[in-house]
């Protein structure tokens, strides 16, 4: 019976926890490697121009980032500070939250956290979904989080991308007046983007650098996951050499119990 | 030193006490895997409360800055992501271990005379941990943390006349607001804790009284040598502690493998809607409690039916307070000449197994949509109003099932 308790246990784990967001939409699975400190650095980069201008990551300060991605105080406040003026100031945005209401009818989200509410496949493949939407008031949408509000800021770096749709027949039957009747409904469906105009970057060197700018915002989720992984080896290495010493202890006041 | 110790016994009862509860409080010596919880459970008490004072010293109870403050701890507290992961985690721990320490009970029949008081302070600790556990989940202030809330405290609206009056009493606001987050503190911080300190002392002395139960379900006081000393018995200080010590290494072992290496679980131990903060114009998606009250929440959405001139959320709310009530009544509706599973027939042992699967299946379906299917066939709701059935069953027909379950014969003294 523990068996199957198990069994069960495992069963249930996998479907849990699946973020919120673009319902049907099959996500990209992105690679996350907070040791490539490269990558982090290019990912800050890219997150203090782009993203920064309208979205806060208000419970990060910049010296903190400098310190764990090996920036110097200097470089951090020439490159990687255009809202601040300490180092140690939280990395909020310049835009007054009034006027974001007004331009986007929404005032832009933090994004400290964004990897830890929606997943780093998320962020990665909502970040690469923009197309050109003549439609929608900012001439943009995405498939991963439908009618956003948000323009494509990368647009001239990835270039213009537009959805291809295919359409799919579905047949459904049912009994009319004692005969069968069918019916064909068709619907547009999502079957890939293209590039219409290109930018500066190629395909392949948009999609790195959006997996670099995927892994700074797992970074900034939690700081902490930089030395997590290596105490917690610290601590079982320990938990074990106590484990035996603990065994052989009971196992010597055990010898007389029968 | 010796003088010491004589000069604090003229004062206090030092040594009486040190020898009636630990060197010469006198355990059944085959005890086995099953028997490690209830010392576990104190071991996460301890660093729940202790994790849970440096957390109160940076952690701010006010709607404005809660959510900011965990951040606060989570990066710019030295060992702060630590101590709130310990807390976090210990949280969920907890439930693991005061779940099996109960299935444990209910395996050995230990809730049976004479330790029905026994089982009924335990029972009253375990329902003081889910009012713990529930208030604290509110403190972070996230997203999940709020709709939760609102719709837990929103179902005391159900009770008929004083319903809405009561659940704006506990709110003290009309939705879940800066006076709920900062009554919810008090709660958890202090008197919930001082409530759960004082049952488990008094869990502790009334199983002193009374003496651990084993494995095989018999009394080890009834057989004594000349000195008095049961047969089977043997000194819970040393042989015990040593032992627990080694449970102890273990069950930090993976504690810590939780805490350093998965602290979400996958959204089981911390969920990922609870990293946006409280929104009150924005519902999650599902609003789903953390696992270790889906069984409960199921039980509580699987009643769809009105009937007998009653609401169907009102029935939802009355079978969900009585899931868990029914266990006060356990010494009593166990009817079996033998206490330990091992002695009992195949109908307490298929019984108890329906049970388990039965409470797992209401957990997993508990984080679920009701209009789902994640099973198969029908829909979730369908599954949990069978599986509401047969948790009901497993108590509603024990009185008779018991009673007509072969035992084989019990042993006079402890097996190996």
């Amino acid at each position: 019976m523990k068996k199957a308790i198990l069994i069960l246990l495992c069963a249930a784990l996998p479907g849990a926890g699946l973020a919120s967001g673009g319902e049907h939409v099959k996500l990209d699975a992105v690679k996350i490697d907070l040791s490539d400190k490269a990558s982090l650095q290019r990912g800050a980069r890219t997150f203090v121009n782009y993203c920064l201008s309208c979205h806060s990551a208000s419970y990060m300060r910049y010296n903190r980032m400098g310190e764990d991605l090996g920036i110097s105080d200097e470089l951090v406040k020439e490159n990687l500070m255009f809202a601040a003026d300490k180092t140690g100031e939280l990395m909020k945005t310049a835009m007054p939250r009034e006027d974001a209401m007004k331009w986007f009818g929404t005032a832009p989200p933090d994004l400290s956290l964004v990897a830890r509410s929606r997943g780093p496949n998320w962020f990665y493949t909502y970040m690469r979904s923009f197309y050109r939407d003549d439609k929608s008031p900012s001439g943009w949408d995405n498939t991963v989080f439908p009618n956003v509000a948000m323009p494509h800021v990368l647009h001239d770096v990835q270039g213009l991308q537009r959805a291809v749709y295919r359409i799919e027949k579905h047949e459904t039957e049912s009994v009319k007046d004692g005969k069968k009747v069918k019916k064909v409904t068709e619907e547009k469906v999502f079957d890939h983007f293209e590039i219409e105009k290109p930018g500066s970057m190629t395909p392949q060197q948009y999609d790195e650098s959006i997996r670099d700018l995927t892994n700074f915002m797992v970074y900034v989720g939690e700081p902490a996951k930089l030395v997590r992984y290596r105490i917690g080896i610290v601590v079982l290495v320990f938990m074990a050499i106590f484990l035996v010493v603990a065994y052989l202890l009971k196992k010597e006041y055990w010898k007389d119990v029968h | 030193m010796e003088k010491l110790l004589a000069w604090i016994d003229d004062r206090f009862p030092l040594t009486k006490v040190w020898e009636e509860h630990l060197s010469k409080y006198y355990a059944p010596k085959n005890f086995n895997f099953w028997y490690y919880f209830g010392s576990l459970a104190l071991l996460v008490l301890v660093m729940q409360i202790v994790t849970g004072i440096f957390l109160t010293m940076h952690y701010k109870p006010d709607t404005a800055l809660a959510f900011a403050s965990v951040e606060y701890i989570m990066r710019d507290v030295s060992w702060g992501w630590l101590i709130r992961y310990l807390h976090s985690t210990g949280a969920s721990f907890f439930f693991i271990v005061v779940y099996l320490h109960m299935f444990r009970a209910m395996m050995y029949g230990s809730h049976r005379k004479p330790r029905e008081l026994l089982w009924i302070i335990g029972v009253i600790i375990f329902v003081a941990l889910m009012a713990e556990s529930f208030m604290g989940y509110l403190l972070p202030w996230g997203n999940m943390s709020y709709w939760g809330a609102q719709v837990i405290i929103s179902l005391f609206e159900a009770i008929p006349v004083i319903g809405p009056g009561l659940s704006e009493w506990i709110r003290g606001d009309f939705v879940v607001a800066d006076a709920t987050l900062n009554r919810f503190f008090a709660f958890h911080v202090i008197a919930i804790p001082l409530v759960l300190v004082i049952l488990v002392f008094v869990h502790i002395v009334a199983l002193h009284k009374v003496g651990s139960n084993n494995p095989d379900g018999i009394e080890i006081k009834k057989k004594k040598d000349a000195n008095g000393i049961p047969l089977d018995g043997i000194p819970f200080h040393p042989y015990y502690t040593v032992k627990d010590i080694v449970a102890v290494a273990v069950f930090l072992m993976v504690f810590a493998a939780v805490v350093f290496f998965a602290p979400e679980l996958g959204g089981w131990f911390l969920e990922p809607d609870n990293f946006v903060p409280a929104n009150i114009l924005q519902t999650p998606p599902e609003i789903v409690p953390l696992w270790y009250f889906t069984p409960y929440y199921s039980i509580l959405r699987a009643n769809t039916v009105n009937f007998l001139y009653v609401d169907a959320k009102v029935w939802g709310v009355i079978f969900m307070a009585l899931s868990i009530m029914v266990f006060f009544f356990l010494p009593w509706l166990d009817r079996s000449p033998a206490k330990s599973i091992r002695y009992r027939g195949w109908i307490y042992k298929t019984a108890l197994a329906f049970f388990v699967v039965a409470f797992v299946i209401l957990g997993y379906l508990g984080t679920k949509s009701p209009q789902a299917i994640n099973l198969m066939l029908f829909p979730n709701v369908y599954w949990a109003q069978i599986f509401t059935i047969v948790y009901f069953a497993f108590f509603a027909l024990m009185p008779w099932y018991t009673k007509i379950d072969k035992t084989k014969p019990v042993p006079e003294r402890v097996t190996k």
